[in-house]
């Protein structure tokens, strides 16, 4: 069995910091950037606050001719996947192109873009459908454009698992490493915050109508009573461990010491810990530890009472009467959930914690936690050794993910 | 040395056929099921041609308030599941069997179709970009969300192993599979529900085709409008459909006597980080997919005795594929029969190439090669044997499935006879 792979490079796109580095002073001050939705008119909708990236300017970042092909997801991830690389400093001719693949994920594609192309087609006529529909809002768009824009011609990939995706373009990435890739440029980004996708969210009945950004989101608190949407996500750059070594790789931020995925056997929101549980032991099992190897966790945080009491049991049933000391925490309490893009953000948070030795804080204004025994990291965060995180991921439908990050040896 | 992966169920749902015998009847006829539009009123579109599956949710067993909750696209992955589960004979009751069954299936476009209805419903028919809240239909947050088909099939199923939506375009359903191949190989899982599925034949989609002349002109002669491989050829002709395959852990599968259609020998897939929809003529990432594919299955390349092509039907397509086959294959290429069913069931953007999977299967099963329907002067450009119009018997043996997509992805798959070709 070859080493496990390795986190090289970092690219954030959140909506309380761009670039890694800005992100990771936002995490660990706890500092939240969830407000009222200003990307539309949203005072005739029940959901009126987001978590918006309002400092993502694209053509400060993507070059002009490909802002117009491209929906503002793609142009997430086209920023991340630059700094990701620059960070890692993989410079074309490294590697051949052959050898670098792109994964990402995805769960409501270019919708700003698909929408207001529907509308053109309804409203004017079918010839008003631009020539770029057809590249720009389906779910693969990002991975095409990063392979294209970066000129990587590996085995590139797009899952969708909602918002267990992040995770799971991961365990992609492990098995095209596994089979002789160099690199995999992997991760997700969402935009979920426009009229029509925002409606078409309202039915699942999982995003919060509260109107107080300080108490909106408030995961493992008691009445807590949806999520709040994000913008953004995460590009990460994972790497064979003897290649970037080879390459003289500038950082080694983690080891992607274990990964696996289970589904509940049923759909809609989580409602059982049952299988999530079973992701966690799947994966530190691949991971070679044990419960007790585990320093900290990175919570799903779905924010509902019923998802979190059930995320509460699954990590009962993983850490037993372990459980009130192993620190957990949900960074994404100040930015929502950001889908296929949440988990990516979350493997990148945990990253630069294993870098840092330090787990950033859930900040929320709710008082009543209902942990129920286990252990929430919140106030100034902790300064600690950092060897294993277990990382936690689920989507709606039905789908866990967890990945275990080690700090490389 | 991996853990090597067998089919043994197939499950279709095609233009013209529902069910794996009406599907192969068709193609070994040489019939075709493209036709005029007939599920939405096409006369203001430049392209007016689909195939399109006669298809009713609740006369293949789905209970009414799946039928009403469900797309299209998601309830042809459930008819064909269910076919290729009962097809493979597994018994997924036991829980055991339940942990290590895995879920893997594609789909380019998901819900799009229902996404439109969707939002002409709740825009006054596109009047309004603030659409009205109170209009959204039930089903809508399942329509935006591809993971819906995963998730659907893994509870219909049963499954508790690793479930996705692999959406990689109109590679997708030989990426399904393919991941789920890998699943298999890795230890991840011991038998995987993959497959594909994709219902987009609606106005947005049309409109976005016709946006790029990506889809045949041919209104007046539907019946003869998908033309791979032809000198006449004037684009694709879009369809729906999905089709889902039963893998297997070959050993397992052995063990409890199942009946194996083949192994799955070798997949890989390449980019050409070139074009979001050209192809250079060269073929080189494609024939690169080829060769990969063919590396890991350690076979040689004169035991390919089918190619399922993309074919697809585009001038550039079929150019670049022959391409890429007399780069990957040398002079093979000229040797192997080669055809595109795409001619007869249209091109279901994600879903086929779980389509042509299960087409290919089948011919390494029975010796028979579907053939290149409406193919009567091959374009010059395109060389090679490409079956035209009539079925062949043919030495099998080994076959590969290629699939090409925007994104400039280029997938290959490789299936053997287990028995002939022990690897």
């Amino acid at each position: 069995m070859s080493a496990a792979p390795v986190i090289t490079g970092l690219g954030v796109v959140a909506p309380n910091g761009l670039g890694a580095e800005a992100y990771w002073a936002a995490a660990r001050s706890g500092t939240g950037a969830i407000g009222p939705i200003t990307r539309f008119d949203a005072s005739g909708y029940p959901v009126r606050l987001g978590a918006e990236a309002t400092a993502f300017v694209p053509t400060d970042h993507v070059p002009r001719n490909l802002v117009v092909q491209t929906d503002v997801w793609s142009q997430y991830a086209l920023a991340a996947a630059a700094w990701a690389l620059d960070d890692g400093a993989l410079a074309p001719g490294d590697l051949s192109p052959f050898d670098i693949a792109v994964v990402t994920s995805s769960s409501s594609g270019g919708n700003a873009f698909g929408q207001r192309q529907i509308q053109q087609l309804w409203a004017e006529s079918p010839k008003h459908v631009s020539a770029y529909q057809s590249i720009a809002w389906f779910y693969a768009a990002s991975s095409g454009q990063l392979s294209i824009r970066f000129g990587l011609k590996g085995p590139c990939g797009v899952v969708a698992s909602e918002g267990a995706g992040g995770l799971d373009a991961l365990g992609q990435a492990r098995r095209l490493l596994r089979r002789g890739t160099s690199a995999v440029l992997c991760g997700g980004t969402e935009a979920p915050i426009s009229p029509y996708a925002l409606t078409c969210h309202l039915p699942a009945g999982q995003v919060t109508t509260s109107d107080d950004p300080a108490t909106a989101y408030r995961p493992f608190a008691s009445g807590a009573d949806g999520y709040v949407l994000g913008e953004g996500g995460a590009v990460l750059l994972v790497e064979d461990r003897a290649s970037a070594e080879r390459r003289g790789a500038a950082h080694l931020y983690a080891e992607v010491a274990g990964y696996a995925a289970t589904h509940d056997g049923r759909v809609g929101p989580p409602a059982d810990g049952t299988h999530l549980a079973r992701a966690a032991e799947l994966a530190l099992a691949d991971a070679g530890i044990g419960a007790a190897g585990v320093d900290a966790v990175f919570a799903d945080a779905w924010g509902t009472e019923a998802a979190d009491r059930a995320e509460v049991d699954a990590l009962r049933t993983t850490f037993g009467e372990r459980l009130a000391d192993v620190p957990v925490t949900t960074p994404k309490a100040q930015v929502g959930r950001l889908h296929s893009g949440g988990a990516a953000l979350d493997v990148a948070t945990a990253a630069l914690a294993l870098h840092h030795q330090f787990l950033p804080p859930a900040t929320t204004a709710a008082g009543a936690w209902q942990t129920d025994g286990a252990r929430l990291v919140t106030g100034d965060g902790l300064a600690m050794t950092l060897d294993n995180v277990l990382v936690l991921a689920r989507g709606y439908g039905g789908f866990n993910a967890a990945v275990v990050l080690r700090r490389p040896r | 040395m991996s853990r090597r992966v067998a089919i043994t169920g197939i499950g279709v749902v095609a233009p013209g056929g529902i069910g794996r015998r009406a599907f192969w009847g068709l193609l070994t006829a040489g019939r075709t099921a493209t036709r005029r539009i007939s599920l939405f009123d096409a006369s203001a579109f430049r392209s007016q041609v689909a195939a399109e599956v006669d298809f009713d949710g609740a006369a293949h067993g789905l209970p009414a308030d799946e039928v009403a909750r469900m797309d299209r696209y998601v309830q042809f992955a459930l008819v064909a599941a269910d076919e290729a589960v009962a097809d493979s004979g597994i018994d997924l009751g036991h829980e055991r069997a339940a942990l290590r069954t895995a879920v893997s299936l594609g789909t380019a476009v998901g819900g799009t179709t229902a996404l439109e209805d969707g939002y002409v419903l709740a825009s006054d028919t596109g009047a309004r970009w603030l659409v009205d809240p109170g209009k959204a239909a039930p089903w809508l947050y399942d329509a935006l969300v591809p993971s819906s088909l995963a998730a659907d099939v893994a509870a219909r199923v049963g499954a508790h192993g690793p479930a996705s939506t692999v959406s990689t375009g109109c590679t997708s359903g030989i990426d399904a599979i393919g991941y789920g191949a890998q699943l298999i190989q890795d230890g991840e899982a011991d038998r995987v529900i993959a497959g594909a599925s994709d219902s987009p034949i609606s106005p947005i989609s049309v409109a976005c085709f016709d946006a790029i002349k990506a889809t045949t002109g041919r209104n007046d002669d539907p019946e003869h409008a998908s033309r791979p491989f032809d000198k006449a050829r004037d684009g694709f002709v879009l369809a729906e459909g999905g089709a889902v395959v039963v893998l297997e852990e070959i050993v397992a599968a052995r063990a409890r006597n199942a009946h194996i259609y083949c192994e799955v020998a070798g997949y890989s897939t390449r980019s050409n980080a070139f074009h979001m929809t050209g192809l250079r003529r060269d073929g080189l990432e494609m024939a690169e997919a080829i060769t990969s594919a063919m590396r890991q299955s350690q076979l040689d390349i004169d035991s390919v005795g089918y190619i399922n092509a993309h074919g697809s039907g585009t001038l550039q397509n079929d150019r670049h594929e022959t391409a890429a086959f007399k780069r990957s294959l040398g002079s093979h290429a000229y040797r192997v029969p080669i055809s595109s069913i795409k001619s007869m069931v249209g091109h279901s953007l994600g879903a086929i190439g779980a389509v042509e999977v299960a087409a290919t299967a089948l011919a390494v099963q029975t010796g028979v090669v579907p053939p290149t329907a409406n193919l009567e002067r091959p374009d010059p450009d395109c060389d090679l044997d490409y079956v035209p119009n009539d079925a062949r018997e043919a030495d099998v043996g080994v076959a590969l499935s290629v699939g090409s997509g925007f994104g400039g992805f280029q997938s290959a798959i490789l299936l053997s006879d287990p028995a002939r070709y022990p690897r």
